[in-house]
This record gives C-alpha cells, structure tokens and sequence, in this order.
C-alpha cells in the first residue's frame, strides 16, 4: 500500500531546492560562463532567496500543494530574470493544476505532476529533447517516474529512478549542440559543456528524491 | 489606437527605443517599456521580469490591443507568460511580434498612430525583416 505523499513533504522539497541550487551557485555560474551569459547562478540565487523567505510565510504560501506550487511559480518568474524564470515557473503553474484544494498526493498523482510540469516547459520554451536544454534533464526524469510507477515501484525507489535519468540527461548535455537559449548563439562551439539549466532541473529531482521518496521511507520505518 | 510595450534585457534599451519611435508619430501612440529587472538592493541587471511585462499591459491596456515587440531569449518567454497571466478577452487582444525591436517599433508606431488594426500594425512592423539596410 503506497503511502501519500504529503504537503510538508512538497514544502521540504522546495526548501531542499533552494538550499541545493544556493550551494551550487558558482558550478552554475561556471557552467553559464562557459556557453552563455554567467548569469544562471546569480538568476538561480536571487529567485531561491525568494523562495526560501515564501517557505518562512505558511499563509503566503497556502493551505494546498496548488496554492503553494503557484506562489513559487510567481516567486520564480518575478524574480529569476533569465530564462530559467518563466521555464521552471511554467514547471509549477502547469503542475499546480493537477493539485488544486489537495493536500496529499499519491504516487501515480505525482508522477501525473511531473507529466504536466513538464508539458508547461516544452510549451513555453518550444524545445525537444537533444536540444541541450533542462528538457534534457527533465523529461528522462519524468519518464523513468511513470515507467516506475506502472511498474508498481514505491516512492522512494521510483524517485531514484528519477534521479538517476536526470542525472543521466544532465551529463549527456555536455555531448550536444544547443539549437535553444542562448547557448544556441555558439553553434558547435556549445558541445563539451553541460548545460546550467539541465543542472538546474536535476536538483529540482534531486532535492524531490530526498523529500518526496526517501523521506517517505525513513518516516515509515 | 492600439498600445506598444517594448520588452528588452535592458533598461536603457527599452526607454531608447520608445523615445526613438515615438519621435516618428505626430499623434502620441501609447507606448511603454520594459526593461531589465531590479535585483535585491535595488540594482539595475540585465534580465527580463513577466510579472513587469504584465504590469505594462495593464497600464497601458487599450481596448484595440497591445502589441508587445521583444528583444530575445527571455523577453519572449517573459512576454508570453505576462500574456498567459492575462484574462482571456485581455489575452485575446494582445500580440507577441516577430518584428525586430528597434526598426520594428519605429513601423510599429508610425502605424499605430494612423489607427491602424493590431494585425495591421504588427504586419507592418515584420515586414521590415526583409528590408535590406545597406545596398549593394
Ligand atoms: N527554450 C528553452 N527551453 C528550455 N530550456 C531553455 C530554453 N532556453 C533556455 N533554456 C534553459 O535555460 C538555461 C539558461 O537559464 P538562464 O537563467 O541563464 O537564462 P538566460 O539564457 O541567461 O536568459 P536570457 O534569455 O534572459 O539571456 C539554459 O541552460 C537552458 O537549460
Ligand atoms: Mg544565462
């Protein structure tokens, strides 16, 4: 019997994701540097503060995952400024829409989420998968979720699943050109380097493995 | 008349291309910008902000419509989720051109002021695309 997947769980998430991307700022940084405008970790930074001061304010952030998915999703695109901005607050927004009024989800809920938070990245940002983007870390992730799940795998085992096909997805960026953002402008000077957004998205799945799967477990046993 | 905003990574960009296009018009078109976003201590960077975009539109809404012309990368994403943020009638009435900033908005304001359609206008404006700027 799967266990539901709570709301302080989707809290801690967030917290853990901002905690993440602020320890991984200047990797971010670097790695914009290298194929775009050095701008990712700062952007990354500034809209994380932001989150974690919502995360302070229960009321600010609300009673139900939609409400709190949708105050990120504003933080984040009021205040990245990039391009990572509108994308990840797309990720949210499209994903809040599932969770509307509820305050635990199960894993098949979930991994319906992901499906649609990916779907709002690939909308607004208009890129396929190779295209050396966060696309390249997310939907790997978001498919080795839903094969997990009909698999009948648990939450912590269908997360880390996850885990690993983001991680997979974020290194093989480095082997492609990028034909979306600004890394497109280099052409093939882009290949060799990985890209800051897939490395983004893969603490996105990161910090959800550790809040939503094995947490889960932990508190159970 | 419709309203142009002009979205750029950057402040000054943003309120130069206004004061260049709406030196064109004899009737005042309205027009604002967009530009840059305003970071923690209250610093300028270079960077786009939706929830700013929205707020222009807002301002400068008219029942005609908005035409919105953007520089690149984010501008565009952050245009488009103002737009996705926007109530659907208002949403209805707004358009993300693919015209270039400067020249596009210089055709886009001309057009405007002689109360031109938003189709018209943005037509106008991506149009200017294909014009050559040096002839050999
Ligand atoms: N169209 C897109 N679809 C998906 N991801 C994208 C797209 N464009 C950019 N990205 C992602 O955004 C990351 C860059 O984010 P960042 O915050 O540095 O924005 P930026 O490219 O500097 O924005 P700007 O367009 O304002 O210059 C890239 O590494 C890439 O993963
Ligand atoms: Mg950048």
């Amino acid at each position: 019997m799967s266990q539901d997947i709570t709301l302080a769980q989707f809290r801690r998430w967030l917290s853990l994701f901002a905690e993440q991307v602020q320890e991984q700022v200047d990797l971010l940084t670097e790695l914009d540097a290298a194929i775009g405008d050095a701008d990712h970790g700062a952007n990354m930074q500034r809209g994380m503060r932001k989150v974690q001061e919502r995360l302070q304010d229960p009321t600010a952030t609300g009673g139900d995952i939609g409400s709190l998915f949708r105050s990120i999703a504003m933080t984040l695109i009021s205040t990245v400024g990039g391009a990572a901005g509108p994308l990840f607050g797309a990720f949210f927004l499209r994903a809040a829409k599932d969770v509307d009024g509820t305050d635990a989800v199960s894993l098949e809920q979930l991994a319906a989420m992901f499906r649609s938070g990916l779907e709002g990245v690939q909308q607004r940002g208009k890129a396929q998968i190779e295209e050396k983007t966060m696309i390249d870390a997310l939907q790997p992730a978001v498919e080795a979720l839903e094969a997990a799940v009909a698999e009948g795998l648990d939450a912590a085992a269908a997360l880390d699943r996850a885990l690993e096909a983001a991680r997979r997805g974020m290194l093989h960026t480095a082997e492609l050109q990028a034909s979306k953002g600004r890394a497109s402008y280099l052409g093939p000077r882009s290949i060799g380097h990985q890209d800051p957004g897939a490395t983004s998205a893969f603490y996105l799945i990161q910090s959800a493995a550790a809040a939503l799967g094995r947490q889960a477990q932990a508190e159970e046993s | 008349m419709i309203a142009l905003i002009i979205v750029s990574h950057c402040h000054d960009i943003a309120e130069g291309v206004c004061r260049l296009a709406g030196e064109m018009t004899q009737t005042p078109v309205p027009i604002a910008g967009v530009g840059g976003i305003v970071d923690e201590n209250g610093q300028r960077q270079i960077g786009t902000d939706a929830t700013a975009v929205l707020e222009a539109i807002e301002s400068c809404w008219r029942p005609a419509g908005v035409l919105i012309l953007v520089d690149l990368g984010s501008a565009i994403l952050s245009a488009e989720t103002a737009l996705e943020l926007l109530p659907d009638e208002q949403r209805e009435r707004c358009l993300i051109s693919n015209a270039p900033l400067v020249e596009g908005a210089v055709v886009a304001a001309l057009e405007a002021s002689l109360g031109h359609s938003l189709e018209d206008v943005n037509r106008a404006a991506e149009a200017v695309r294909n014009l050559d700027k040096v002839l050999r």
